[in-house]
């Protein structure tokens, strides 16, 4: 196996974790982004495995067994559940017009690629263009947290952003598993977090919309 | 050891008025050990001055654990440590009476020692560290004494305005000794003597030196913080902050321009010099038209470090260009200009307490007639109003003939600017020197002469003995500072020599008494031969009109004054006599103007006498620029309203923004 060949699925496997990003940005019902994610963290835990075995990284399979168990499985799973058992609202709220979310999506990818390419052109070719691919993923997760009204999209789109950072995290060589196993543990934590707020607006306001938190700010006059 | 013990001995006196709590004799014993304390740090400073180059340096380990505090005294800090600790002493001195008098003084004794220890500290201090705590120390001690009595609207407000421009001075210092110290961060003023600033470094510096330190000092247009400030704090207070205080913001602007900076252009001196000049005259012609005498005195202090800051621009000027022996001289007619205001402005402000305790007013139209009830704080009053207007033989006269002298020299140097520059400058110096006499005939003429203008001025009762005391030494300082201004200068030039690189000699042409900066055939003084001759010419006119003149005794009509009612009214008031002042200069400037308010025809109401005034350096800077930093902080308040989704969206733009702007300049 030559390595142009293991470039190139590399750089499939990135793509398609990036594409999964544009379709969670597309999704109009909260199901569907939920499906998204499933299938972005599951591209991401191919990503993870193909580089543990290009670069010879037997730890890399950790964290694509973390990806696959824990992002692509577990939490879809428990938002899944959550949202059936609050009976919350199942279209996506948007806050910008999908078709104008996708362009700006478009351009920040662009920018992704302009600026990380030429920073990085004394690294090897891998890490070059997968630190672009993953940053424009986390782009799109903080897009997608802007653009969205909805909590469970507002989460959806905190862990897309994890998913670029450990994009980025299993494409440099060399990076200790210390790192991964911090981040899946901070997901975890948000996802904890995220499930007590979500109970505590449920109860309270009847709904998840976060414009509902605000007029309980105390500094508000 | 001696300096040591002072200062150490001065926390221990502020704790010490904290536990005496409200008892007098608390409070006198904190300010008798100030004055101890004073006395010891004066004999000590004495002790260094004319010492070597290499004074003796001091670290110590306080402060910040990788920064050690660096102390050293050479002849600079020394000959500062001189002026303010006489006033000082003499401040303490006058305190321990005068404290009685006042009501808030349990919140002013505690902060008095530290007030000094931080200013002692500030001339110690050899490293930008110690120098800025030091120095924000001595603002927020001097603060705490403002807005002491700060159940008067007008104190708070001085306050308020205080700590903003103490803050803005600070704020300037900061960036100028962190340029000096570079980004190895070596504090000390040892490594920022050696060290090149470059062209840009070497303007910021200058720029934020003269910036800061001269906010301190009541430059204009930073001085409008000052005439608020001083009058609010208590009279020995003002005398310390008015007196002394500013002479330690001239010292951090000396010690970074002259000392730690190194190479600054002959362009800083000239423009310093026209600032200092503008400063003298806009001072003074504040100072003459105000009513409440310290306010008068305040605005007088802006005059005078205007006059030392014309000295310490052409010494710039003449360093900058070469001319060593220029430049000391015009830097010794500073530091004595300074030395001299640190006496008489001490003297005025305590003579102006004595008047506060003893008819409680300051205002001048309720004063009158307190020489004949007051006649010691009336006389050395007088001396200290003498010196301030530049009346030989005293002090000030010296040092402005000084400051002249040098400016009668500027024309030597190459640069048309100050070629034609200088002039301007000396004629702003000599109006504002005429001025100052006006001014202070005025605040004499009408708090002491004449008579009262109100019950209480007319029982007023002269002050007690510590106080006159007080007020009795600096007026003879005023005289033997004048008298002998040859030693002064020669103690002077030891301060000067490491700052220009020239020893200063003056009176190698002439011998001891005479003071010839210039040359021996012009320009030469002695106020030692000036008060001999003026004493004998005395004695010759006493002893010939008593035994020439005719003994006859003749009896006749006292000489009515001009007002042959006997009312107050009839006399000149404060307004009045400050009217053609108001006329000439303040139509313009101030845009004074007068109107007559006539009753109605069948009315038998007074007509009334209108004088409308307005502050062109407020309302033309400091309002504006309140407003619209008000402006951007009312618009600035909606980003605390953002919801949940606006924060995020701040911080994803600004992500993006930072990456564009690096995306834009890798294609550059």
């Amino acid at each position: 196996m030559n390595q142009q060949f293991s470039y190139d699925i590399a750089h499939l496997i990135g793509a398609t974790v990036l594409m999964a990003g544009f379709s969670l940005l597309y999704q109009r019902r909260l199901f569907a982004v939920l499906n998204s994610f499933a299938f972005q963290a599951l591209a991401l835990a191919a990503a993870a495995a193909w580089q543990a075995h290009v670069q010879d990284a037997p730890h890399l399979y950790f964290t694509a067994a973390i990806a696959l168990l824990f992002k692509a499985i577990a939490v879809p799973f428990a938002l899944h559940w959550l949202v059936e058992r609050l009976g919350i609202h199942r279209a996506v709220e948007t806050a910008l017009s999908i078709g104008w979310t996708m362009i700006v999506g478009v351009a920040l990818v662009a920018l992704s690629i302009m600026l990380v390419l030429p920073v990085t052109a004394a690294a090897a070719a891998l890490t070059r263009e997968s630190l672009a691919l993953a940053m424009s993923v986390v782009l799109l997760g903080m897009l997608m947290m802007i653009t969205r009204r909805n909590a469970v999209t507002q989460v959806v789109g905190f862990m897309a952003l994890e998913n670029g950072l450990i994009l980025a995290a299993v494409s440099a060589k060399g990076m200790p598993l210390v790192v991964e196993i911090s981040i899946a543990f901070s997901v975890l934590v948000a996802m904890t977090l995220f499930g007590i707020f979500f109970f505590r607006i449920r109860e309270r306001f009847d709904s998840l919309d976060v414009a509902y938190l605000e007029s309980y700010r105390g500094d508000r006059s | 050891m001696l300096i040591a013990g002072a200062l150490l001995s001065l926390p221990l006196l502020a704790l010490f008025a904290v536990l005496a709590g409200g008892r007098h004799s608390g409070h006198s014993i904190t300010y008798a050990g100030c004055f101890v304390a004073a006395i010891a740090l004066l004999a000590g400073g004495l002790t260094y001055l004319g010492g070597h180059d290499a004074s003796p340096r001091l670290v110590l380990p306080l402060g910040l654990p990788w920064l050690k505090a660096h102390f050293r005294i050479d002849n600079l800090s020394a000959l500062f440590m001189l002026m303010i600790n006489l006033g000082a002493a003499a401040a303490s001195a006058f305190a321990v009476g005068y404290s009685r008098h006042l009501p808030q003084r349990r919140r002013v004794t505690p902060f008095y020692p530290l007030f000094l220890l931080a200013m002692n500290l500030v001339l110690m201090a050899d490293d930008a560290f110690t120098f800025l705590v030091s120095w924000e120390f001595m603002s927020l001690a001097s603060w705490l004494m403002v807005v002491s009595d700060h159940t008067e609207e007008e104190n708070r407000r001085a306050g308020n305005v205080y700590l903003i421009m103490a803050a803005f001075g600070t704020f300037c210092l900061l960036p100028a000794f962190g340029l000096m110290a570079g980004p190895g961060g070596d504090f000390t003023f040892d490594a920022m003597r050696i060290k090149d600033l470059g062209l840009m470094g070497g303007f910021l510096v200058a720029l934020l030196a003269i910036l800061g330190a001269g906010s301190k000092a009541g430059l204009v247009p930073l001085h409008a913080w000052l005439p608020l400030a001083h009058p609010a704090a208590p009279s020995h207070v003002s005398a310390l902050m008015s007196g002394v205080m500013t002479k330690v913001a001239l010292y951090g602007m000396i010690r970074i321009l002259l000392d730690l900076h190194g190479t600054l252009s002959w362009h800083w001196g000239a423009g310093l010099m026209l600032v200092g000049g503008i400063t003298a005259v806009m001072g003074v012609l504040y100072a003459v038209l105000q009513d409440d005498l310290k306010t008068l005195l305040a605005y007088s202090t802006v005059e005078n470090i205007g006059v030392a800051v014309i000295g310490l621009g052409l010494a710039i000027a003449f360093k900058g260009d070469g001319q060593t022996e220029l430049a000391a001289l015009a830097l010794v007619a500073s530091l004595y200009h300074m030395a001299n205001h640190s006496v008489f402005k001490t003297l005025l402000f305590l003579g102006a307490g004595a008047v506060i305790s003893a008819t409680g007013h300051r205002s001048l139209t309720v004063l009158g007639g307190l020489l004949k009830r007051m006649p010691w704080t009336g006389t050395t009053f007088l001396v200290g109003a003498a010196a301030i207007s530049a009346l030989p033989p005293l002090n000030g006269f010296v040092s402005e003939w000084l400051i002249l002298q040098s400016l009668f020299k500027g024309p030597a140097m190459p640069h048309w600017a100050m070629k034609f520059g200088v002039p301007v400058v000396a004629a702003f110096l000599a109006l504002a020197a005429a001025l100052a006499a006006t001014c202070f005939v005025r605040a004499y003429g009408i708090a002491f002469l004449g008579r009262p203008r109100s019950t209480d001025a007319a029982q007023a009762t002269e002050v007690s003995f510590g106080m006159r005391l007080s007020m009795v030494v600096l007026a003879v300082l005023c005289v033997v500072l004048g008298v002998i201004p040859v030693t002064v200068t020669d103690a002077l030039s030891h301060a000067v020599q490491p700052l220009t690189g020239t020893q200063f000699a003056v009176s190698a042409d002439l011998g001891w008494p005479w003071l010839s900066p210039v040359s021996a055939t012009r320009g030469a003084y002695s106020g030692t031969i000036l008060v001999m001759f003026g004493l004998a010419l005395f004695a010759i006119t006493i002893f010939a009109v008593h035994r020439l003149g005719t003994q006859a005794i003749r009896r006749a009509d006292p000489w009515d004054c001009g007002h042959p009612e006997d009312i107050p009214q009839t006399q000149y008031t404060s307004q009045s006599f400050a009217q053609p002042l108001r006329r000439a200069f303040g139509h313009t400037i101030f845009k004074a103007r007068e109107t007559v308010v006539m009753p109605e025809p069948g009315d038998d109401a007074p007509a009334t006498h209108k004088v409308t005034m307005f502050d062109p350096i407020w309302s033309g800077l400091y309002a504006p620029l309140g407003r619209v930093i008000g402006w951007i902080a009312d618009h600035v308040n909606r980003l605390q309203y953002l919801t949940v989704r606006g924060y995020l969206l701040m911080m994803f733009l600004t992500l993006v923004f930072m990456l564009l702007v690096v995306a834009v300049r890798q294609q550059l």
